[in-house]
């Protein structure tokens, strides 16, 4: 688990979730909020940070930390600078997505929800984008790939360590 | 007075004031509704389920405990579909239950064995989830299982009523369990050990570290001289692990219970908090005659100690440098005791009987020096006696074992709120002005979570506080803080209504939690026993003339500080 106790992320970084915090701390329920965009400024929510807003808010760390794992759309962990999403949906799932996940996992080493150690690569998995037709899909960053087969994931993730050379 | 409702429970006409709850009703009506996580003033959520009744307006079963009571309702608490449902509630919980029942502690005392006996469940009815998880074994004081828990979260609610939040839900639907952020272990946590997540717990989740084998061990050692002494709370609760009242007092047969574990001395721990009343009233005036750091806190109870190390730290300088009792004692027995009767130190084995999980931790603190060697709850007491195969309501009354026997009402209301602060204000009062007779300080008695009064003595007013409850020490403190509280002196235990309702005292089902006030029965009886005492100030008893006469000389001495106070560490923790 990332813990990343010391400090976390840039001065810039911290401002700004200092300025969040104290923006919202008097409004009832603030804590969704704050979480939100704390994870808008860092990408993920380690424990520095929770324990921020848990000090910040008067509030204990363990009711911080049952909200964040009670959402899924929280992260306690870093995503990649290409963020992969193998979408598990239905229709996907039929034409054998588990397959397209199990091989970008073996590719980077890395298990679905992790991010790869240079921090090129996350994978998460979603359910459906809209375009079913294309099944199995997934997404990198904005871009769609349909029509996947366990083979061509290989040149396709290639083409992105290529592409930060 | 409040407007009544008028309903029927089980057919059963009863009037109820407005706000009140069906259980509330049902109670009132001599109707028993089951209930697991519901714990009056600490947890009411209506989560389990299994306070569901069949009331006349409500879609659905709905939950006893939280349903407000309204004017004209029927309610059915004991129809087939409760039962069915009540049933199927115990049987999805045993299904993800460690079905350890055969030895766990918490068999035939265990609130989800009763009810599902009483609702005749298959344990197995649905598949059992076997996953396990690592017992965690991090802290000395408390020990949690996971998988006996059952997620009624009443140890989260006892803990953020604390203003600790150590544990908290985690996770969601199936997977949603009670831990730590992060799921850090306790010790880790900002846990400060209080215990009364244990007292809360209706399974075998949580329970103290147990150090049973270890003392019977040293009983059996012949190379070993083993001593207990028991904290005065001990006395007022031990009997309910027996089945007896709550609120008896059962001094002489714990002494005589104690002594038949074998061969082993019993002393009074009462003796070392007259001893801290002594050292605690000469630093206070020492204090206030030198401009000292104001006001000055107690010390005695650990739980409190470790949440302002860990919360407060800049309150440090406040708390008294004297040790609790336990630890007093530790150091006259090692030193003193092993003089007088020429015992090498580590040949004797100190063991303390504490109604309280976090005098566990103390005892392994660094700067106490080890010189307790264990401390056991109220509950391991009980365990030992049985063990021991004695029929607890049947010995005899026996008294203390000299040479610390003769001790002072103020020692013995040491167990309750506000006992400290009355038994350091009678001592105090009498140091600062000779003549000054009164021993009765009744403002600082009682339940409530802060108690405030002002004395004059010697001209001078002397404003003291007194909480119990960590979110009322909270409170003293932001208000010291902020300028908006002023006081002289202020005593805090860390549970609600001190001692005698400290995490290491027996569980008690929540049928009697939710209807005894335990806090102010068990402290009655020693109140009583305060009264009764020919000695009420800590100075007066003869232990305590001897131990200064021979020993100390006088408080606050060189010799008091090096074997008696003590100092604290700065631990921030979030």
């Amino acid at each position: 688990m990332e813990q990343c106790e010391a400090k976390c992320g840039t001065a810039e970084q911290e401002k700004a979730l200092s300025a969040l915090i104290e923006a919202s701390r008097s409004t009832p329920g603030c804590l969704m909020h704050i979480l939100q965009e704390a994870q808008g400024i860092y990408g993920y929510l380690p424990m520095s940070v929770q324990k921020k807003i848990a000090e910040g808010l008067g509030i204990s760390l363990s009711e911080v930390y049952g909200v964040v794992t009670f959402y899924s759309q929280f992260s306690l962990k870093p995503k990649g600078k290409n963020r992969i999403s193998v979408c598990l949906g239905t229709a996907c799932y039929v034409k054998g997505s588990d397959k397209i996940l199990e091989e970008v996992e073996k590719e980077l080493g890395i298990k679905c929800g992790e991010c790869t150690e240079d921090g090129l690569f996350s994978i998460d998995s979603c359910r459906c984008v809209g375009a079913c037709g294309l099944a199995p899909v997934m997404m990198i960053g904005e871009e769609v790939y349909g029509r996947l087969t366990p083979d061509k994931v290989k040149g396709i993730l290639d083409s992105y360590k290529e592409a930060t050379k | 007075m409040a407007n009544m409702i008028n309903l029927k429970i089980n057919n059963i006409p009863v009037s109820v004031p407005e706000g009140s709850t069906v259980l509330d009703a049902a109670r009132k009506a001599g109707v028993v509704i089951p209930t697991l996580c519901y714990l009056k003033d600490v947890n009411c959520v209506g989560s389990c389920r299994m306070c569901l009744v069949e009331a006349t307006g409500a879609r659905g079963l709905v939950a006893a405990c939280v349903y407000p009571a309204a004017e004209g309702m029927e309610v059915q608490t004991n129809t087939e579909k409760v039962r069915k449902s009540r049933r199927m509630t115990l049987e999805l919980m045993l299904s993800k239950h460690k079905k350890e029942c055969l030895a766990c502690e918490r068999a035939g005392n265990c609130e989800l064995q009763r009810l599902s006996i009483e609702y005749n469940c298959d344990p197995n009815y649905f598949a059992s989830d076997d996953t396990r998880h690592p017992i965690d074994v991090s802290a000395p004081y408390v020990v949690r299982d996971r998988d006996k828990c059952i997620n009624c979260m009443r140890c989260v609610a006892a803990c953020n009523k604390q203003a600790v939040g150590a544990i908290g839900a985690i996770g969601r639907g199936y997977n949603a369990h009670v831990g730590s952020a992060f799921e850090m272990d306790l010790m880790s946590s900002v846990c400060v050990g209080c215990g009364q997540c244990v007292v809360a717990c209706p399974v075998g989740a949580l329970k103290e570290r147990t150090t049973v084998d270890e003392v019977w061990k040293a009983i059996s050692d012949p190379s070993k001289k083993v001593v207990f002494f028991t904290a005065p709370s001990v006395r007022a609760t031990l009997g309910e692990a027996f089945g007896l009242p709550v609120g008896t007092n059962v001094e002489g047969k714990m002494v005589a219970a104690i002594r038949r574990l074998g061969n082993v001395e019993v002393f009074n721990m009462d003796f070392t908090a007259d001893l801290t009343i002594m050292e605690e009233a000469a630093e206070l005036i020492n204090r206030i005659q030198t401009g000292g750091t104001m006001p000055m806190f107690t010390s005695c109870c650990p739980g409190w100690v470790k949440f302002v190390e860990q919360k407060y730290p800049e309150m440090i300088p406040h708390l008294s440098t004297c040790k609790s009792p336990q630890e007093m004692f530790g150091g006259v027995l090692k030193t003193y005791y092993c003089e007088k009767h020429g015992i090498d130190p580590k040949d004797l084995y100190v063991v303390s009987v504490i109604p309280c999980t976090a005098k566990k931790y103390e005892t392994t603190r660094p700067e106490m020096g080890g010189e307790v060697d264990t401390a056991l709850t109220t509950r391991e007491l009980a365990r030992m006696i049985k063990t021991a195969g004695l029929d607890f309501n049947s010995l005899p009354e026996e008294a203390f074992d000299d040479p610390f026997a003769a001790c002072s009402g103020g020692g013995t209301i040491f167990g309750a709120s506000g006992g400290v602060m009355e038994a350091a204000l009678r001592v105090a009062a009498k140091m600062l002005d000779g003549a000054f007779e009164v021993v009765d300080f009744k403002e600082v008695r009682g339940t409530q979570p802060i108690k405030e009064a002002t004395y004059k003595v010697a001209g001078k007013e002397i404003k003291v506080a007194v909480a119990s409850g960590l979110t009322n020490a909270k409170e003293i403190i932001e208000g010291i803080k902020n300028g908006t509280r002023h006081y002289d002196f202020v005593e805090i235990m860390a549970c609600p209504g001190g001692c005698v309702n400290g995490g290491g005292q027996p569980t008690l089902p929540d049928s009697i939690r939710n209807s005894l006030d335990l806090k102010s029965l068990r402290a009655e009886a020693l109140y009583k026993s305060d009264k009764k005492n020919t000695y009420r100030r800590s100075d007066e008893t003869p232990v305590i003339k001897t131990i200064y006469d021979e020993y100390f000389g006088t408080p606050n001495s060189e010799k008091a500080h090096k074997v008696l106070h003590t100092h604290y560490h700065e631990d921030k923790r979030i």
